[in-house]
């Protein structure tokens, strides 16, 4: 069987950084992952090397068992295969909630103006946002921002989508209208990579969920393992600060 | 000029001898009357009969229509906007050169918007009025002086919005085009399609305030030398002022320059103010 998604010896730097050490996972179709860890330990950096936003330095990226890092891929098309979600939604100010939806379908797809909008409609129906078709993205809250941005790289079809911390820039009470649609696209078997601070979305959702720290995949396992019995220090040391921010400073001192 | 009071709110302060309202007040009334005492001042002792013959004359000012109108004022506005249109194009090639991954185009672009941005307009004028047609033999400009003076003007004018251009291009997040290409586009597509679009909408404030501009240059454009059909509404008043001694045809054209620039400057104002509603 080939992978959905397959990282082999990832490495990135920036300058004389080195961000991500050597990173090395699969995720299966239908597979959802989660990805956790503090602060600048390069899980950004490793989504958007799935999708060579960022060359890697080393290393390998395989979807749908082709290589994204052969030197003559053509990246655009490749791309195709994978969905996006920022976390600061990214939408395009310049077009309403539909031709966000639309654009790349009729742009890079070629569908035609009306095909494509039925897809539009049909998929933002399904985030829940149908209503707000003909509005522009600053009319609108980041919860309805975010779910748009989750039409609009679900109308590309893509076989795995990548979310990168896709509710850390709302506020409270609009986080659980994003992590809902995201659970239903979990339950509809969508292939998913997930950077994420939200525990109880990954204990719930997840299949496999992976620490990172420091440029390295420290533990991974299934999220009852991980997050319910983690192994190493550091993954506890972090669980303990997230699952206890008011007590942070009983765990010992961040390295 | 105004006086505010320091008088400490609270406590026993020294009180002043006239309160901070009183003195304000009394400044604002000084302001007003030397204000009056200036205007009074000049109304009286100005030669009123000879302004008016000068520059307020009725019967000069009737000699100059309807050519003001129909030759200066319509050939300046067909000088600046097909000078604004190549100008735009051309500037907004020159802004992408300007920010290519290929170090002879972003080389190429900033030698023409330093040339271009350096000279004074009067002087690209000069040079393409007189110079090319003697080093290019031949050659003729098509449909001048239209062709000619659109050239000029566009060459001038398309270095200042060529870096208008850039600033907008970079004004627009990172985000943008990330997102772009993670949906599929090419650089070029979501250059065209993402990033352009948005970076106009940013810099329409600005560009409005270059056509403005650029209605004040296109009185230069008469060095280049044309005949009567085609001068604009500078030479148009210029000529007329000279042959009669009477500076009125001059205030006439200026009149005209400020009902083009003066309606434009308020829509400036009102672009940026609904910008900056708009960004809240
Ligand atoms: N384009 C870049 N140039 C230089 N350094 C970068 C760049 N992008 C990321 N970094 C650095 O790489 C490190 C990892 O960043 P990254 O954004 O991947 O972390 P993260 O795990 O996503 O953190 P967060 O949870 O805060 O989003 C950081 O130290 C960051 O400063
Ligand atoms: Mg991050």
């Amino acid at each position: 069987m080939t992978h959905a998604v397959q990282l082999v010896g990832l490495h990135k730097s920036f300058g004389d950084l080195e961000v991500l050490k050597g990173i090395d996972f699969t995720v299966e179709p239908g597979q959802v992952v989660c990805v956790i860890g503090p602060s600048g330990s390069g899980k950004s950096t490793l989504l958007r090397c799935v999708n060579l936003l960022e060359q890697p330095t080393a290393g390998q990226v395989f979807v749908g068992g082709a290589e994204l890092t052969h030197i003559d891929v053509d990246i655009d098309a490749a791309r195709r295969k994978l969905g996006m979600v920022f976390q600061q939604f990214n939408l395009f100010g310049h077009l309403s909630a539909l031709d966000n939806v639309t654009i790349a379908q009729r742009r890079v797809l070629k569908r035609g103006k009306r095909a494509a909008a039925e897809v539009a409609m049909r998929n933002l129906e399904k985030v829940g946002v149908a209503d707000k078709a003909k509005q522009y993205p600053a009319q609108l809250s980041g919860g309805q921002q975010q779910r748009v941005a989750i039409a609009r790289a679900l109308s590309m079809d893509p076989a795995v989508m990548l979310f990168d911390e896709p509710t850390s820039a709302l506020d409270p009470e609009l986080v659980g209208d994003v992590l809902s649609v995201m659970r239903q696209l979990a339950d509809e078997g969508m292939t998913m990579l997930v950077v994420t601070h939200e525990m109880q979305f990954a204990r719930e959702v997840a299949d496999v969920v992976l620490f990172m720290d420091e440029g390295v995949v420290v533990e991974q396992g299934a999220p009852a393992r991980v997050i319910g019995n983690p192994q190493h220090e550091r993954t506890k040391m972090f669980l303990h600060r997230v699952l206890n921010p008011t007590h942070a400073d009983e765990a010992a001192a961040p390295s | 000029m105004t006086t505010n009071g320091t008088v400490a709110e609270a406590g026993p302060a020294p009180r002043a001898r006239l309160s901070p309202r009183k003195r304000k007040k009394i400044s604002l009334a000084i302001q007003y009357a030397v204000f009056a005492v200036v205007i009074a001042v000049v109304v009286l002792i100005a030669d009123w009969k000879s302004i008016q013959h000068v520059f307020l004359n009725v019967d000069e000012a009737k000699k100059a229509f309807p050519g003001i109108i129909t030759v200066g004022l319509k050939n300046t506005i067909i000088y600046t906007v097909s000078g604004y249109v190549l100008g735009f194009f051309l500037g907004l090639v020159v802004a992408l050169m300007r920010l290519s991954d290929v170090m002879p185009y972003r080389a190429v672009a900033l030698i023409y918007i330093e040339i271009f941005r350096g000279l004074p307009a009067i002087v690209v004028f000069m040079i393409l009025g007189f110079g090319v047609p003697i080093a290019f033999e031949g050659f003729e400009m098509p449909h001048d002086p239209y062709g000619t003076v659109a050239l000029a003007l566009g060459l001038v004018s398309a270095a200042y919005l060529a870096e208008t251009f850039r600033a907008g291009i970079q004004a627009v997040p990172r985000g943008q085009a990330e997102a772009a290409r993670s949906l599929g586009m090419s650089q070029g597509r979501a250059t065209f399609s993402i990033i352009i679009p948005q970076a106009i909408r940013i810099v329409i404030p600005p560009l409005t305030n270059e056509l403005i501009l650029l209605f004040k240059d296109s009185s230069l454009v008469f060095v280049i030398g044309f005949t009567l059909s085609g001068y604009e509404l500078f030479k148009f008043g210029e000529s007329l002022s000279t042959q009669t001694g009477n500076s009125t045809p001059m205030i006439l054209a200026g009149f005209f320059y400020l009902c083009l620039t003066v309606p434009l400057g308020y829509v400036v104002r009102k672009l940026e103010a609904k910008q900056k509603r708009g960004r809240v």
